[in-house]
């Protein structure tokens, strides 16, 4: 029918006949069936679990190596977690602890870790995709799944996800979970724990109810301009105001301001004025400054620019420059009186004393700071204005302010944000597309994202950031469905609150600012919960009366707060009647009258078996050691079952304590507690000089 | 036909190797030095210790001397190190003082990273110094936040503002962890020894306190860990270090 052509010729040559084209098709089947295996031999897992052999083959301990291995894709199942890893098909030696100076991955056998990978799986702490068999696919985000593996640097975060508590070895997510609470992040934004308590934030920013008492529009101003400027410590962020917006808050704030009860003392000011500007009297005042012990919460900076002293309270180098004279006054006097719920304690200062703190105070100025701030007063449109944007940018949410009420869910909730889903998330220029590098540049540049977003701009250092992250990250979909089983919750917050007057006392010099007593309080200084085990009445009362420390290394001390005999007698009373361990009854060992055999084998035993000098000083011409407390008067101060007890188990009586516990023999406690209780210090000096 | 597919496969091909090569030059791109120095020193930030991932406490800073031994500013230093450190820069001219400073993330393996700074002299001769960092993994993070709680007051001669050290005081010296030559030559079980029963579990001072009633088995495998990571020669086999091939 048609003309004889070249393609004609050939389709009659190769598919012309039946047995031919059945020979063809047959060709085309096996092909097809072969691609199956192919892929499976070229598979990237099939290559590795190869390579591994190879690596053990040339070993010594190549038979048992090749023993454990198992060919073929491995997968830890694990329904109730969600958990499908298949990521021991490659990295076939996580167990092989012989294999530890392999450096080639996927070959490196597992660092030890508490957690086995048959219980937990892979991608719960590393993140990645566990069920996928390619290189790309199981660490990295691909268009189907977009869960990369976590960088080494926030793997603590996934220990965050289960466990609530501070952890030893996670100091990252200890500091970033830390810092959530301490630079008021969870004033803002809402954050709940798996167990739905929502973190509460431990900074206590201050009151702007009473504002315009404490110090001038000008240095609001100035500090909404740069709160860093006036002190390099303030945790305050910047919101990036200009000079306009910055000027308008002010306005507001002042004129919202409504006036506190500051008690002035006409003779304080005085003094005050004279201290301030006679070198003769500053030095005399910075006795007193030193002697308080404000430094134990305060720092200053000195002349080489170091900041001197703790940082509980506000820095100070620039306090004069800050507050008005008759608001510090009435502040040294009694803080609570400004604001009932600050840390600061009331010293009960006499007039003299409150005047020259209150001069030596007023000395540290800079006169650079408000130099160049000069403000008109202030016309209801900018008052307006003000607070239109003390409500935008949530000042309430920190800040108690006249007239505005807190807003609630100020900014987004984060208690799902470790596992944000990243095509969620609107990508500033530059920033990879992955969540972790989302969290640390919006942490790091906020206003990189948008010059209209509200979120201000801290000064963290990059690694502060990097913990953020962590503790950030550690708030994820996986932490809220994981089997309460497996998770440690964090230890419930205590309410604590001591009874009475001596509760009143505890609350009005702030005890809790420094010491923890049934789980609540600081850790700067001892633990008090079973104080009243511990010491005896009288050095009790004489350390109120005037405290000195314990311990010779320590810079931080307890400040003499000048009480009356009537409210240490209560807070004693107190003391030594609640504060009681059930595992130590106080009176049932003598403080006195040891035979004194037995306290000279306590004293053997002190010096040379157990080497106590190493860390204490009982007799200050030759002992020096510098760790635990001096104790040349312990006799004296402690009762003597705590010190049996203390003997037996240190930290059963003081959880986290440096001294190790030496399993002693009953014997040796005794000994031991009759020597320390015959060292009653001040009493043998007293004998020796009659 | 055949002429138009041949231009367009020459003109892919050549787009192809433009951008090929334009890629590598950015990658290769160093700056021109202004002048040659002789030798090249560790200023500071050398053994330094970070968890695996994270940035060195403090930046590296090398200095690139003349033969007198006077600074050198403008000098070319290029730092190369093992996969997965993380250098920034990598490489730079020295400044007025004669150095280069560089910020250092450690890689995802805990050990011992080997970084070499290099600077070239006039006559073209490459002169470099060797430098190291430690990257603490898990088990040694928590050896060394065991170490700052229970051992450091007593092992480190160093005093910090917040915390006097106690060496001095002691009569019998302890050894500082980074002691290598002393501490190499102990296993680990005569480390685990004397750190759960005291110095006289090993017939020495008694000032050693046990420590067996308060860490815990693996607590002391951590410390064990941290104080083999930072020991000074190396502890064991050479093959934990980590250069570049």
């Amino acid at each position: 029918m048609s003309l004889p052509n070249p393609l004609e010729k050939l389709r009659q040559k190769l598919f012309g006949d039946a047995v031919i084209l059945f020979g063809w098709i047959s060709l085309v089947l096996l092909i097809l069936l072969a691609i199956a295996p192919a892929k499976n031999f070229f598979a990237d897992w099939h290559r590795y679990q190869r390579g591994y052999q190879r690596l053990i083959s040339k070993r010594s301990d190549a038979f048992t190596l090749r023993r454990h291995f198992e060919p073929g894709i491995q997968q830890i199942w694990l329904p109730e977690m969600d958990v499908v890893d298949r990521c021991t098909t490659c990295h076939s030696a996580l167990k092989e602890t012989t294999l530890a100076d392999v450096s080639i991955q996927p070959y490196r056998p597992h660092p030890p870790i508490p957690h086995k990978a048959e219980e937990f799986g892979c991608v719960v702490c590393h993140r990645g995709q566990g069920i996928a068999t390619s290189v790309e696919d199981a660490h990295k985000s691909t268009l189907a799944w977009e869960e990369p593996l976590l960088p080494a640097k926030y793997l603590e975060s996934s220990c965050g996800q289960c466990h609530q508590q501070d952890l030893k070895g996670t100091p990252q997510l200890n500091l970033g979970r830390k810092m959530l609470r301490s630079y008021g992040c969870v004033h803002c934004h809402t954050i709940k724990r798996p167990d739905s308590t929502v973190i509460s934030a431990t900074d206590d920013p201050p009151s702007l109810a009473h504002i315009a008492d404490k110090t001038t529009r000008e240095w609001i101003f100035a500090w909404l301009k740069d709160p860093q400027a006036y002190s390099t410590t303030a945790t305050m962020p910047t919101f990036k105001l200009n000079d306009d917006d910055a000027r308008d808050i002010s306005a507001f704030l002042i004129s919202s301001s409504t006036p506190g009860s500051l008690k002035v003392v006409q003779a304080s000011l005085d003094t005050a004025k004279k201290v301030k500007d006679n070198a003769e009297l500053q030095t005399k005042a910075s006795s007193l400054y030193g002697e308080s012990f404000c430094a134990s919460c305060h720092a200053v900076q000195n002349a080489a620019g170091n900041l001197v002293g703790g940082n509980i309270g506000p820095e100070l180098t620039k306090v004069g420059s800050k507050v008005k004279p008759e608001w510090l006054q009435a502040w040294v006097r009694n803080p609570h009186d400004y604001d009932p719920g600050t840390g600061m304690p009331h010293y009960r200062f006499n007039d003299q004393e409150v005047g020259e703190l209150t001069g030596f105070l007023l000395a540290k100025v800079d006169n650079d700071l408000l130099a160049n701030v000069h403000l008109d007063a202030p016309t209801p449109e900018q008052i307006a204005h003000g607070k239109r944007l003390v409500n935008d940018y949530g000042c309430a949410s920190c800040h108690e302010i006249n007239g505005l009420k807190r807003p609630e869910n100020f900014a987004p909730e984060l208690t799902k944000i470790g596992s944000k889903p990243v095509n969620q998330l609107a990508f500033a220029p530059g920033v990879p597309h992955t969540l972790y590098d989302y969290i640390g540049a919006k942490i790091k540049q906020p206003r990189a994202f948008g010059s209209s977003l509200k979120m201000p701009q801290y000064t963290f250092t990059p690694a502060q950031i990097d913990a953020l992250v962590n503790a950030l990250l550690s708030h994820n979909e996986r932490a809220l469905t994981i089997p309460a089983a497996k998770t440690v919750p964090a230890p419930p917050p205590s309410h604590y609150e001591p009874a009475g007057k001596a509760g009143q006392l505890i609350s009005d010099l702030n005890c809790f600012e420094c010491h923890a007593i049934n789980g609540r309080g600081g850790d700067m200084a001892p633990d008090l919960t079973w104080e009243g085990s511990s010491v005896q009445r009288d050095w009790l009362v004489q350390f109120f009366r005037n405290p000195n420390t314990l311990r010779p290394a320590l810079i931080r001390r307890m400040p003499k707060f000048n009480l009356t005999d009537a409210e240490i007698n209560t807070l004693t009373d107190y003391i030594l009647t609640v504060y009681q361990s059930p595992k130590v009854d106080r009176d049932s060992m003598p403080l006195a009258g040891y035979p004194m055999a037995q306290v000279e084998l306590g004293r053997q035993l002190y010096y040379s078996k157990y080497g106590c000098q190493s860390c204490h000083i009982i007799d200050t011409k030759q002992d020096k050691g510098y760790i635990g407390p001096t104790l040349t008067h312990v006799g004296s101060r402690l009762t003597a079952a705590w010190v049996y007890n203390w003997m037996k188990d240190p930290a059963a009586l003081r959880p986290g304590t440096q001294e190790p516990k030496r399993n002693m023999s009953d014997d040796d406690a005794r000994a031991l507690t009759a020597f320390l209780m015959s060292e009653k210090g001040s009493e043998k000096q007293e004998a020796k000089k009659r | 036909m055949k002429r138009t597919a041949c231009i367009l496969i020459l003109v892919f091909a050549a787009a192809l190797h433009i951008g090929c090569t334009q890629h590598a030059a950015a990658t290769y791109s160093l700056p021109n030095p202004t002048a040659y120095g002789a030798a090249i020193v560790e200023s500071s930030g050398g053994k330094q210790v970070a968890e695996v991932g994270t940035p060195l406490p403090q930046p590296l800073v090398v200095q690139v001397n003349d033969d007198q031994g006077n600074a050198v500013g403008g000098a070319l230093v290029v730092l190369h190190g093992p996969n997965g450190i993380y250098l920034d820069p990598a490489a730079g001219l020295t400044d007025s003082s004669g150095q280069l400073t560089s910020n250092i993330s450690m890689g995802t393996i805990p050990g011992r990273y080997q970084l070499t700074a290099t600077t070239t002299t006039k006559a073209g001769k490459t002169v470099e110094v060797k430098l190291e960092e430690i990257a603490l993994g898990y088990q040694e993070t928590l050896g060394s936040q065991l170490n700052d709680q229970y051992c450091a007051r007593c092992h480190n001669q160093e005093s910090t503002p917040e915390r006097v050290s106690n060496y001095d005081n002691l009569e019998v010296k302890p050894h500082p962890f980074t002691e290598g030559d002393t501490l190499n030559k102990m296993s680990d079980a005569d480390l685990i020894a004397i750190i759960s029963h005291g110095g006289p579990a090993l017939n020495k001072s008694p000032l050693m306190a046990p420590y067996g009633y308060t860490l815990s088995k693996s607590e002391i495998q951590a410390l064990i860990a941290y104080i083999r990571m930072v020991s000074d020669p190396p502890y064991g086999a050479p093959g934990i270090v980590y250069t570049q091939k």
